[in-house]
């Protein structure tokens, strides 16, 4: 049984993407909107894994990477490289290309938790940029690849900004609706159980790093769908879109809506470019950055669950509510034991039991 | 034979800095499980103040110092307002940390400019000497290797042989029952802090002497920093020297010998490590 209020908020957001590209103009739907969508799974896809198997991972702009140069580097392009397949055969191959590199990621990174994974992920993620930007024989080096041309799906050229934003939406509401499916499964239960307590899943049966690649290998196909639209989205692929900057960005989306949940992705995208587009006029274009990390770090000390969890908490935060520290996790005996720490509920707890 | 030999001893220079730095990262990572991914944006700020004080001044050992103070301060600056906060909450720690080093890179942006700036060595240091194999070498590498040798020693000293290394393990073992004893507990952390901030300066300004520093060298360190301290094991010392000097013959080989795809090498040592032992090489087993 669905309650209501997830049904009212699933109309209003389905009536609210076929509204808008009859009211926005070109700029606010392609610069805004279809690039929310399009980051929005990217930072979902993270969501995903912290939501079903409890990672932070660093290396999903690397998966997009992977999907993204997969299918410049076999599709048509404009650079000379690859042996320029089809479409139709370029998108799944790039699709497998991001499930196999996801697959990879997970392998190294299924024996850690918390923070040891997100500090694995960020370096494969640095990695995977420094091999992007050196290699010229497939990756095209520090130039990339360019002239990655957008399909027609059924006569109709995916060129103009209606048509492709309407695929960018369809996405992003396909892997919603897949991810929300998945949480009834019982796959999808023991994968949330996998977030909150392992070494449970652990003594109920489950090969616990088995669950994780999965859970991995099922981010990827998220994290490649994105790597494919962004690609058309810029029609070109450079080492810059998988730089240090790109991984920070992505985490900076994930973390500003709140950690773990989807809408909270997009709402992320949507301030991130947001502010993007519009630091000039608040505090000039120079320092952006200042300003991204500052709401960033803002975000962060008032609410751990970013802006959704903000709205939804703040009641208890009125009542000063000590934002639970974490449960004495069995993986670190080191950690100083907190009495009844274990018994907080709230869903500030969330970040730090992942970070156990 | 000369050639491996200067590689070897530029492998050794290099993993001379990386120690320092990750020595400061695995103090306030490992022992008082705080995560500060501003580490190398303090490597940075040690750096440029180091540069702007031995400039103005003319005094190298005042910029050394004048660097490591700053860094040291704002990283307890940082630890006080706002990573003592959620102590135990790694992530957030982590995120929030992030969302400093972000900041901190931009206003250093700000202040500094993309220049590269090379701190003026003391003539005193600035030789060439003649060694057997290598022949001519420069004296101030060497330096920078006795330089990292000290202070890993000092610090191995620190915790193992004095009252508040002691104070600073118990605290991470078991913080009520240290409070319970009557030990100031809210002192012990902040010098810490203090120290891996300082650290970091140190080998900012040492690394700006020896080499040079420009605003990409605070991530690098940071990454650098990172892979060391996963490869030799959280909260070892020991483990962050090995760790170090492995990067760096990774690093220095690397560039000389697979000159395309040297970055790989490195992650691909820690890759290695981490197949067999997950918790690093001198990691306590989790």
């Amino acid at each position: 049984m669905k309650p209501p209020r997830a049904w009212i908020g699933a109309i209003a957001g389905g009536a609210a993407l076929l509204v808008i590209p009859l009211v926005a103009n070109s700029f606010w739907l392609d610069q805004i909107v279809t690039q929310a969508l399009c980051l929005s799974l990217v930072a979902g896809s993270l969501s995903f894994l912290i939501r079903f198997g409890g990672q932070v991972s660093l290396a999903q702009v690397a998966i997009v990477g992977a999907a993204s140069y997969a299918l410049a580097y076999l599709g048509p392009n404009s650079s000379g490289l690859g042996p320029h397949w089809s479409l139709a055969a370029a998108i799944p191959a790039a699709l497998l290309a991001a499930v196999l590199v996801a697959t990879l990621i997970g392998m190294l990174a299924a024996r850690t938790r918390g923070i040891y994974c997100l500090m694995i992920t960020l370096a494969i993620g640095v990695t995977f940029f420094y091999l992007a930007r050196q290699n010229y024989s497939i990756f095209g080096g520090f130039r990339g690849i360019a002239g990655i041309r957008r399909p027609e799906i059924a006569g109709l050229s995916l060129a103009g900004s209606v048509p492709f934003y309407a695929l960018c939406a369809t996405v992003a509401v396909l892997a919603y609706g897949a991810i929300r499916q998945l949480g009834r499964t019982p796959l999808g239960v023991a994968l949330t159980a996998l977030a909150t307590n392992p070494d449970r899943v652990e003594a109920a049966g489950y090969d616990i790093r088995y669950l994780r690649i999965l859970a991995f290998a099922l981010s990827g196909v998220m994290a490649g769908s994105a790597g494919i639209l962004l690609a058309w989205f810029h029609g070109r692929i450079s080492p810059g879109a998988v730089d240090v900057s790109s991984i920070i960005q992505i985490l900076v989306i994930a973390v500003l809506g709140g950690m773990g949940s989807l809408p909270g992705a997009l709402l992320g995208a949507v301030l991130y470019l947001l502010l993007e587009n519009f630091a000039i006029d608040l505090i000039g274009a120079e320092r952006f950055n200042s300003l991204i990390g500052g709401v960033f770090l803002v975000v962060m000390v008032a609410s751990p669950d970013g802006l959704l969890g903000l709205s939804k908490r703040s009641a208890l935060l009125r009542n000063a509510l000590p934002l639970g520290p974490a449960g004495k996790s069995p993986s670190s005996d080191r950690s100083p034991s907190q009495p009844g720490a274990a018994a907080t509920a709230s869903s500030a707890n969330q970040g730090s039991e992942i970070a156990g | 034979m000369q050639q491996v030999a200067i590689v070897l001893l530029n492998a050794l220079t290099l993993a001379a800095l990386y120690f320092v730095v990750a020595s400061g990262l695995t103090l306030i990572f490992g022992l008082m499980r705080i995560v500060n991914m501003a580490h190398g944006s303090l490597f940075l700020l040690g750096g440029y103040v180091g540069f702007s004080i031995s400039d103005s001044s003319g005094s190298w050992v005042l910029g050394l110092l004048g660097g490591a103070i700053a860094a040291g301060a704002v990283g307890l600056a940082l630890y006080q307002l706002l990573l003592a906060r959620f102590q135990n909450q790694m992530l957030r720690q982590t995120l929030v940390s992030i969302g400093c080093a972000i900041v901190m890179a931009d206003l250093m942006l700000a202040f500094w400019g993309a220049e590269t700036y090379q701190i003026e060595p003391p003539a005193l240091l600035d030789r060439v000497v003649r060694l057997p194999v290598a022949g001519g070498y420069s004296t101030l590498r060497l330096y920078v290797l006795a330089f990292a040798v000290i202070v890993g020693g000092l610090l191995w000293l620190l915790l193992n042989r004095t009252r508040l290394g002691m104070m600073i393990r118990a605290g991470v073992d078991d913080l009520q029952t240290l409070r319970a004893l009557g030990v100031r507990v809210r002192l012990v952390f902040p010098v810490t802090a203090f120290l891996a901030g300082a650290l970091a300066g140190l080998a900012g300004v040492v690394f700006g002497t020896a080499l040079s520093i420009s605003p990409g060298e605070g991530m690098h360190f940071l990454l650098t920093s990172l892979v060391v301290v996963i490869a030799g094991g959280m909260g070892s010392i020991p483990g962050a020297a090995l760790g170090a000097i492995l990067v760096g013959l990774a690093e220095q080989f690397g560039v000389f010998y697979l000159p395309t795809y040297s970055v790989m090498l490195t992650f691909g040592l820690m890759a290695a490590v981490l197949a067999f032992r997950p918790e690093g090489l001198f990691g306590v087993k989790a």
